[in-house]
């Protein structure tokens, strides 16, 4: 069970991460993009989502990652990710409800390059009964 | 969309070119490797039966990058898009060799100086798998 005390609590990612041209080119060619110079606008999930597991499973928070399906997204993009940039990324618990025996938890995760806000995005996750 | 003089008008009502994306398993590992999700839902059959779903199911991520690239290439590129975000309202299936649609447009909703919002439409074998799905782009 996903702890109620987490609500409203922001969790700092361990790890700094540096983007990768590489990462931008794999990212791009999966959809068929040509131009590498920058990356496409979904391409922080890759961020994002690493970041979550690992914040998200600890027994703090307790989220069952084998269990989790998606169930919407949403990115604010101030400007778009470059290779070279390194990021901090936060996760704040928005809400958390129960339908049906489901976890639903909408997490908010920020994206910071050094103090330079860079992408705001939003996830709800459904852990299934 | 509306030539006027050799210029686009958008307006709200616009509507916009449908594309077909085609997604199979080895887009789905691909998809994995590059964004990091080796979520086995997604490549192997077996687990994806266990857990009760129909067969392997793409990504719904990636659906949305490849909804992403619809819109960049109308918008004019990845750096045009400033507010993206989507409901995963049923799943992509992706049975072992076969290539399966996904099938996209789009409909101009607001029109705000330089910022067009767009509601999206995504289907896959004739099923809306994405809900709610809206992007705002810089044109």
């Amino acid at each position: 069970m996903i702890n109620p005390d987490s609500v409203g609590r922001t969790f700092e990612g361990a790890d700094s991460l540096t983007v990768s041209q590489s990462e931008i080119d794999a990212f791009c060619a999966v959809i068929s993009e040509t131009d590498t110079t920058v990356a496409p606008p979904t391409f922080s999930i890759r961020i994002s989502l690493s970041q979550y597991e690992s914040i998200l499973t600890q027994p703090e928070i307790g989220v069952d990652w084998t269990r989790l399906v998606h169930g919407d997204q949403k990115f604010e993009i101030y400007r778009p990710i470059v290779a070279g940039d390194v990021f901090k990324c936060s996760a704040t618990i928005e809400t958390l409800r129960v339908a049906a025996g489901n976890e639903i938890i909408s997490v908010r995760s920020d994206l910071h390059n050094g103090s330079e806000l860079v992408v705001s995005s939003w996830s709800t996750l459904v852990v299934r009964a | 969309m509306v030539n006027i003089g050799g210029a686009r008008m958008i307006e709200v009502g616009t509507v916009l070119v449908e594309k077909v994306f085609y997604v199979d398993r080895e887009l789905l590992r691909a998809y994995a490797d590059a964004s990091g999700d080796q979520n086995p839902i997604h490549q192997n059959e077996e687990f994806a039966l266990s857990v009760g779903l129909p067969n392997v199911i793409a990504h719904g991520m990636l659906t949305m990058a490849l909804v992403g690239k619809y819109v960049t290439d109308w918008a004019g590129g990845s750096a045009a898009v400033k507010e993206y975000s989507a409901r995963f309202t049923k799943p992509v299936i992706v049975p072992a060799g076969v290539k399966v649609d996904l099938t996209v447009s789009a409909t101009v909703a607001e029109v705000n100086g330089n910022e067009v919002s767009l509601t999206l439409s995504a289907t896959s074998a004739g099923v809306k798998v994405l809900g709610m799905a809206k992007a705002v782009v810089v044109k």
